[in-house]
């Protein structure tokens, strides 16, 4: 009932949603929390891939900023500072894992120690009012294990960590729970705008919708020359990271940063959401907007930083190695633009602050959207804020749960030794609105398998869990 | 929480665990907490001949030995609980387990942390490349095809050329799985030279020396590793679709960090004397975690020898004095035990075990403390990377446990 059917007899939505990463997700769940005319906007959710937050948003620091160091008066200072606001609200009631562990940048040369102030200037600028300069002293002693040569710092106190993944599931689970269909696997081929609706012709079937809103990500600029545009090009960006054991986290209890240059933040030392700690990320332009290998230079670069930052850090095991690929455009900001013509909106060159702003990038959707004439209201019969399964470090967590264990037995049952997941969690994932579709995404719901052993002794269990159930979701003809 | 008290709880139910608990449980109350749903530890996975040698005087498979251990374990009275995960500490010698049954306290008069070693995975080893899958350690390929009957794939590339590496060949064979290559960055093949032969001969797999992986291929599935040749510098892709990366072990010390036990540096496992005491009083360390690795039977020797030890604490509370430390030197990499201290005896076996990086066919060993030469030996099995090098604990008959450091290594 929530599409009108058309002439044809096809559903036609409201809003097609192309992205389903951290941007499209948290469109998709303010978008269908809205009535026209009296009845929910019906929306559509495209995703090539086989999960959300599977491409760009998987893949990054994890850290919710507080903007400070943003280029004031641009749209992404804007919505990084209030998407920080609102993602920090919704986190509570979803249960995803935030924790405000705070900055310092760490000055390790004149130069940067003369920037300090200019940069506590620009947090100002940038409505940020908290940051404190410290002298070299105060830095060592809220990071004991630093690297000698530092000369003073830069804290902020609200820079916080967060479980990125958990918030794309969140927002796009709670989409689905109000209506949204969400189509993963249909990757785009074509569009066709035509006078009332545009067709969304996809590898799984054709796609139709009154709007459209790119929100491509990596792929933004090419779905932009499918509907005649040529405005930015996106040039991936890849950060190589190296994520530490967890007995390395008492080293470091803040986020390390470097006094920023004009290619990024540069590296940085941070304790992750589940109690590890990541040392990255590099920053290389590259051709191939797939290539999320690892590189011998990288590393290099990084076991080099890392061993001048934390020099304790790098007698530690490392876990895991990953690269990220950023959506940098040739522009200094955000990409947004909405085209009434075509009932188009761009939401482009979201680089890595788009998970802070994730939020604030739908509400401001929806103000353009309104100001081309959707004329909508929020609903009011909305189903409650989803709680998501707590994977972060510094919650309680099943296997250390007595009440839990004892109301349900598989909550005692470890399955992934080192992360300490149990069946119970396992399970739950499998049954969830959205649930896995292959091992990596059994690993960002639960953590099972990111941890020091890589699976050498639960791997094949985990993979015979997943299996089953895959076979059993196959079988039954509901694997979506 | 609800709280089980015995004289002795072991923290992991292998060779070493299982031993102990055999020999302890004849006059002591015992409980074996192992986080698997089986208890039996790594043999379990390991569907070949070659165990239970030095223990228990006849050679079986791995999950035939494991069996005996554990029913051995279960005769002398021992409580065995699966599924059981030690996940901290509660006081001196207070575990925090989770179980199906319950989140609960164990807590004994001694702690054994039996929890043996693991291998590092590619990740640790910042082997760069993709992520495809097909990646794997020994652990979890035995886990796959032993316990799991999947097949890993066609052809493998092998990472490392010792004892554990033969092992994985021989269960990617088992699991009609081509071995095309074995890899080692050292100057020669690890393990012995005629079971290296032979094995070349009876497996026909060909091996590398002075290679080293520097990059996994493959987006999805594993289509090859790039291998560069450290003599000339020049790299070359293998074909593969799986690739396994053997030995470099590290204990799982887990316990021992989060209780603030003191560890060696070397082999990153607890420091324990030749009584297999760690700095904590009252907590042991037997296996693998305390010296990774040796193989099973020796791990095995060590909850034998510790028994007694374990009861003269139990019995008389006596604590050790501090000792002197022993540091491998080059070309060895670790040695254990790693702590001389008085009234400790002679280690498990009378032996001193060492792992070096190096291979050295007439080695002379010697031992120094305080700028002078307290011991020498020459002995006639050689020294090689990728196992234990074994040498008479009478090495170190002249050192002084009140006194510095004492160096072992080679004239």
């Amino acid at each position: 009932m929530r599409e009108p059917a058309t002439e044809s007899g096809a559903h036609v939505y409201d809003v097609a949603i192309v992205g389903a990463g951290i941007v499209g997700c948290a469109v998709a769940r303010e978008l269908s929390g809205l009535e026209v005319d009296g009845r929910p906007l019906s929306v559509a959710l495209l995703e090539a891939r086989g999960d959300v937050g599977d491409a760009t948003s998987k893949a990054n620091t994890a850290i919710l900023h507080t903007g400070f160091d943003a280029t004031p008066g641009t749209l992404e200072s804007r919505l990084v500072r209030r998407g920080c606001e609102l993602l920090s609200a919704y986190a509570l009631p979803a249960g995803i894992p935030v924790e405000r562990v705070g900055a310092v940048l760490v000055a390790w040369d004149d130069e940067q120690l003369a920037a300090l102030p200019k940069l506590a200037a620009k947090a100002v600028a940038n409505g940020y009012e908290h940051g404190a300069l410290i002298d070299a002293d105060e830095v060592y002693a809220r990071l004991p294990h630093l690297g000698t040569g530092a000369l003073g710092g830069l804290v902020i106190p609200d820079e916080s960590i967060i479980c990125s993944w958990t918030t794309a599931l969140a927002f796009a689970t709670e989409a689905v729970r109000r209506g949204a269909d969400l189509l993963l696997r249909h990757e785009l081929v074509e569009v066709h705008v035509g006078a009332d609706t545009t067709l969304l012709v996809t590898g799984a079937g054709t796609v139709e919708a009154r709007w459209l809103v790119n929100a491509a990500g990596l792929g933004a600029d090419r779905m932009d020359r499918l509907l005649g545009h040529d405005r930015f090009t996106v040039v991936p960006r890849r950060g190589e990271l190296i994520v530490f054991d967890k007995l390395a986290r008492a080293l470091v209890d803040h986020i390390v940063l470097p006094v920023p240059t004009a290619r990024g933040k540069g590296v940085l030392v941070s304790p992750t959401i589940y109690g590890n700690v990541m040392l990255g990320p590099t920053s290389e332009n590259i051709e191939d907007r797939t290539d999320t290998s690892t590189t011998e230079s990288g590393f290099e670069l990084l076991v080099g930083k890392g061993r001048a930052l934390m020099p304790a850090l790098l007698d530690e095991e490392v876990t895991a190695t990953y690269a990220g690929l950023r959506a940098a455009t040739e522009h200094d900001d955000y990409v947004v633009d909405v085209d009434a013509a075509q009932r188009y909106l761009l939401l482009g060159g979201i680089r890595s602050t788009g998970l802070t702003a994730s939020m604030a990038i739908a509400e401001h959707a929806v103000e353009l959207l309104a100001s081309q004439g959707i004329a909508t209201i929020p609903r009011r019969d909305l189903p409650p804020v989803p709680r998501m399964p707590n994977i972060g470090e510094a919650f309680p967590r099943p296997y250390a749960d007595a009440r839990r264990i004892a109301g349900d037995a598989d909550y005692g049952r470890v399955v992934c030794f080192c992360e300490r997941v149990t069946r119970g969690e396992v399970r739950d994932a499998l049954a969830s609105t959205i649930p896995p579709s292959d091992i990596d995404g059994l690993r960002r719901r639960t953590r099972a398998l990111m941890g020091r052993c890589q699976g050498f002794y639960c791997g094949a269990e985990v993979a015979r869990l997943l299996e089953d159930d895959l076979g059993r979701r196959t079988t039954s003809g509901g694997a979506s | 929480m609800s709280t089980l008290h015995a004289d002795v709880v072991v923290v992991g139910a292998g060779p070493a665990g299982l031993t102990a608990a055999r020999e302890l449980g004849r006059d002591r109350s015992v409980i074996v907490l192992d986080r698997e749903t089986h208890a039996g530890g790594i043999p379990r996975h390991s569907d070949h001949l070659g165990y239970g040698a030095r223990d228990l005087r006849r050679v079986t498979s791995g999950p035939a030995y494991a069996r005996r251990l554990v029913a051995l374990a279960r005769d002398a009275g021992a409580d065995i609980r699966t599924e059981a995960t030690a996940t901290g500490w509660s006081g001196e010698r207070g575990l925090e387990v989770t179980s199906p049954h319950g989140r609960i306290v164990v807590t004994g008069g001694a702690v054994l942390l039996a929890t043996g070693a693991r291998e590092r995975p590619r990740s640790a080893r910042l082997v760069p490349g993709d992520r495809p899958s097909g990646v794997l350690t020994t652990g979890l390929l035995q886990n796959l095809v032993h316990l799991q009957h999947r097949s890993p794939g066609r052809r493998a590339v092998v990472v490392g050329a010792e004892l554990v590496s033969w092992s994985a060949v021989l269960t990617l064979r088992e699991a009609g799985t081509e071995t095309v290559l074995m890899t080692t960055e050292h100057e020669r093949g690890e393990t012995w030279s005629a079971l290296r032969a032979g094995a070349r001969l009876a497996l026909r797999v060909p091996v590398t020396t002075r290679t080293q992986v520097v990059r996994v291929i493959g987006k999805d599935v594993v289509e090859g590793v790039e291998i560069r040749n450290l003599r000339t510098g020049r790299t070359r892709v293998v074909a593969c679709d799986v690739v396994v990366f053997t030995g470099d072990w590290i204990p799982d010390h887990e316990l021992v960090r989060l209780g603030g036990i003191d560890l060696d540096p070397a082999t990153k496992g607890p420091r324990v004397d030749a009584a297999l005491r760690t700095s904590r009083a009252g907590v042991f360390a037997v296996g693998n975690v305390v010296h990774p690795v040796d193989t099973a039977d020796v791990a095995a020797l060590d909850g034998r020898h510790v028994a007694d030890h374990v009861r003269r604490w139990l019995d008389s509370g006596a604590t050790p004095e501090p000792g002197a430390r022993i540091v491998a030197e080059a070309p060895f990499r670790w040695v254990a035990p790693s702590l001389l201290s008085a009234g400790a005896g002679a280690p498990s076996r009378r032996r001193l075990l060492l792992w070096a990086d190096d291979v050295r066919t007439v080695p002379r060993v010697v031992a120094r403390q305080d700028g002078r030469e307290v011991g020498r030996r020459s002995l006639p099995w050689s020294v090689a990377p990728g196992r234990v090098f074994r040498v008479p604990w009478s090495l170190l008959e002249k050192a002084d446990p009140r006194g510095g450091d004492i160096g072992v290594g080679l004239l």
